[in-house]
């Protein structure tokens, strides 16, 4: 178990420093994320429809999708230094694999989500400082779902063709649970509700992250291994 | 060191191996060759563990090669056409990762030493895509090397390389082949690795045509490989 | 022709026999449901779309897809290609029923609530499971490698297949109510005799058609891979 822990710390930083060298996920997500957010802006018409109604799917839908374009590169990265024998030929257990791209593929979408938010607070408007501890709390749990299953998914499209069209055809029916949990909980938490209101929500979050994790990590190693 | 049994690969009616047996002790050195699509590849990635048998097994220092034998899986060396070294990292990062990879103490200093043991010190700080062919070459190899594997396998490693450097190359082998490690190098042209060589195989679809400890002559030897591998 | 190539070719004529039989069951319960069985109180004529659309909907949620599920996890025990020929066979025809519930799904809701498309609980878990199975045959197509094919197939099934229930739940939740089971029964309780038999023969006839196209796919498939295997000597 401590040596799952410290090869997917080790595999985890690799992927890390190399990112931070290229630099070539994050931005382009961030960017796509800032993007969105303009869009939707213009999208709308601020007569016709509150804000705060459309707030909670303007921030998911622009979180899902940079969310996918952040994991995008995922095993691409492998295959582009065709590295990834060098992964499967060392006494690495292949749950460390999958552990170790999780940790990177989650702390990018974290770091997206990081630039995201206060973007959104900025562009919408909006007063949410009340609900930010919950809505930071929602923004985690979905995230590990959206990465839980996105991990393992780009593990199967890096090897298919057209790989960076293959992840969001196979990943969003996957994501929409969680978002629409996600969803359900921003909702009350903008309009000043308690935490304890959402609970339901989150537990359920953490169920689908519990049992998409285990999913994966049982699955993987039909995934890597020939 | 190694020992495969009855090793087949085959999905439907489509087979890569069938029924391959191979025996390798300390010290030997094992020169594969065939015509494309013989199975060499398939052959050494099974050796390595990257390809799972669909039946037959393989023996590496006494242990069953399988995806979580990692005794095993650290008594392997593998030097392939693929690189395994990431363009953004430098050799010194690329060699401490791999350490870290294989729970090798000191790995810093063990990275050092695998480099300067290839004559790659200077370039510790530099990435991979700055260097010559051959000086990747020989990264790969301190990579390969890295965790001291009792078995090394190599899949056409002269290819690409220039005379010097092949010379190289087969000087490096030989002074690795005197010790306790096996090797299994494949390879199109018999002569690249003739002088290395303490057994010889041939592949053909599949199948061991030729298989034994190597001929005296290379002629002689070119002359039954043609008759069981062309035509 | 080779023994292997005639056998391909005898699974095929067993796919068209199986697949006529299970139209013409299809046709004759079409026949039953417009002539012979009473029509519905309140929803009047339009509701005798239901003897197709519930049997499709059935056979694809409870056999077709759970078929192609167990058959890849199958397939990741025993490696044996056959599971992954009928595994992929049975997520075809899934498709086909699938668009058949998402088809008479809308003309039976039309004339009923006025709307097309109400993001019904059930009609929303068959367009997810549409697109689960589209993105399987997407997959599919996108690798050449039969072993590696096979295997993500597999892994795509089982996740899927674990997907369902949770989008079951949250579909429900996104609409505010409580997860009705999925049973073969409308929104009313019961049924009188007459339309339960309809039904049930309804039920019988898919199950016939589900089994003769996945035979037939299956027998076409069998067909392709041995020829790409005598064109790869």
């Amino acid at each position: 178990m401590g040596n799952l822990l410290r090869l997917a710390v080790v595999l985890a930083g690799k992927d890390l420093r190399l990112e931070l060298r290229t630099r070539t996920s994050i931005v382009s997500a961030a960017v796509f994320a800032a993007l969105v957010l303009i869009v939707f802006n213009f999208a709308r018409d601020p007569t016709a429809v509150a804000t705060i109604d459309l707030a909670p799917s303007v921030l998911w839908v622009t979180i899902a999708f940079a969310s996918v374009l952040a994991m995008n590169r995922g095993f691409l990265v492998e295959r582009e230094n065709a590295a990834f024998d060098g992964l499967l030929l060392a006494p690495v257990p292949r749950e460390a694999l999958y552990l170790g791209k999780f940790l990177a593929n989650f702390a990018f979408v974290v770091l997206v989500e990081a630039i995201a938010l206060p973007l959104f607070v900025l562009f919408f408007n909006l007063d949410i400082a009340h609900a930010l501890g919950g809505l930071v709390l929602t923004m985690l749990l979905a995230t590990m779902g959206f990465v839980a299953v996105g991990t393992i998914f780009s593990a199967m499209v890096v090897k298919t063709r057209f790989a960076e069209l293959m992840l969001p055809v196979l990943l969003l029916p996957f994501m929409v649970p969680p978002l629409i949990l996600a969803v359900k909980t921003s909702v009350p938490l903008f309009s000043g509700r308690p935490l304890s209101e959402v609970v339901d929500g989150l537990r359920f979050l953490a169920i689908y992250d519990i049992v998409f994790i285990t999913l994966a990590l049982l699955l993987f190693p039909a995934v890597v291994d020939e | 060191m190694v020992a495969a049994t009855g090793l087949t690969r085959r999905y439907g009616a489509v087979r890569a191996l069938e029924g391959v047996d191979l025996t390798l002790t300390p010290g030997e050195v094992l020169l594969v060759l065939g015509p494309n699509g013989a199975g060499k590849s398939t052959l050494l990635r099974t050796l390595a563990g990257l390809l799972r048998p669909s039946a037959g097994t393989v023996m590496v220092g006494g242990q069953l090669l399988a995806p979580d034998a990692h005794d095993a899986r650290r008594a392997i060396g593998l030097l392939s056409h693929q690189s395994l070294l990431y363009d953004e990292l430098t050799l010194l990062e690329n060699l401490v990762f791999t350490a870290r990879l294989y729970h090798l103490p000191d790995p810093t200093g063990r990275s050092l030493a695998a480099l300067a043991a290839q004559g790659l010190a200077e370039r510790a700080a530099d990435r991979p895509r700055s260097l010559s062919r051959g000086m990747q070459q020989r990264a790969a190899i301190a990579r390969a090397l890295i965790h001291d594997p009792a078995l090394l396998l190599l899949d056409e490693p002269f290819t690409g390389l220039d005379a010097v450097a092949g010379d190289r190359l087969r000087a490096l082998l030989a002074s690795h082949t005197g010790g306790q490690r096996a090797m299994v190098i494949v390879t199109h042209h018999a002569s690249e690795a003739w002088a290395l060589a303490t057994r010889v195989g041939v592949l053909v679809r599949g199948r061991w045509a030729l298989e034994g400890p190597r001929p005296a002559s290379l002629e002689e030897f070119q002359h039954r490989y043609n008759e069981v591998a062309v035509g | 022709m080779t023994a292997a190539a005639s056998d391909a070719r005898s699974v095929i004529v067993r796919g068209i026999v199986l697949t006529t039989l299970g139209l013409l069951g299809v046709a004759a319960v079409m026949v039953l449901a417009l002539w012979f069985t009473p029509v519905e109180a309140t929803q009047g004529p339009a509701q005798k779309i239901f003897y197709v659309h519930v049997p499709a909907a059935f056979t694809a949620l409870w056999m077709a897809v759970p078929a192609t599920a167990f058959a890849g996890l199958l397939y990741l025990w025993l490696h044996d290609p056959r599971l992954d020929r009928f595994a992929a066979a049975s997520a075809e025809v899934s498709l086909v029923f699938c668009l058949v519930v998402l088809v008479t799904g809308p003309i039976w809701a039309r004339p009923i609530w006025g709307a097309w498309w109400t993001w019904d609980g059930r009609l929303t878990l068959t367009l997810f499971l549409f697109f689960l199975l589209l993105g399987y045959q997407t997959m599919r197509a996108a690798i050449r490698d039969p072993v590696e094919r096979a295997r993500f197939s597999a892994v795509l099934g089982a996740m899927g297949l674990v997907l369902v229930p949770f989008i079951h739940l949250s579909v429900y939740l996104w609409r505010g109510l409580h997860p009705k089971p999925i049973v073969l029964k409308p929104s009313d309780p019961s049924l009188p005799p007459e339309m339960l038999h309809t039904l049930l023969y309804g039920i019988g006839a898919a199950v016939i058609l589900y089994v003769g196209l996945v035979t037939l796919a299956y027998g076409i498939q069998l067909a392709q891979d041995l020829r790409e295997a005598a064109d790869a000597r």
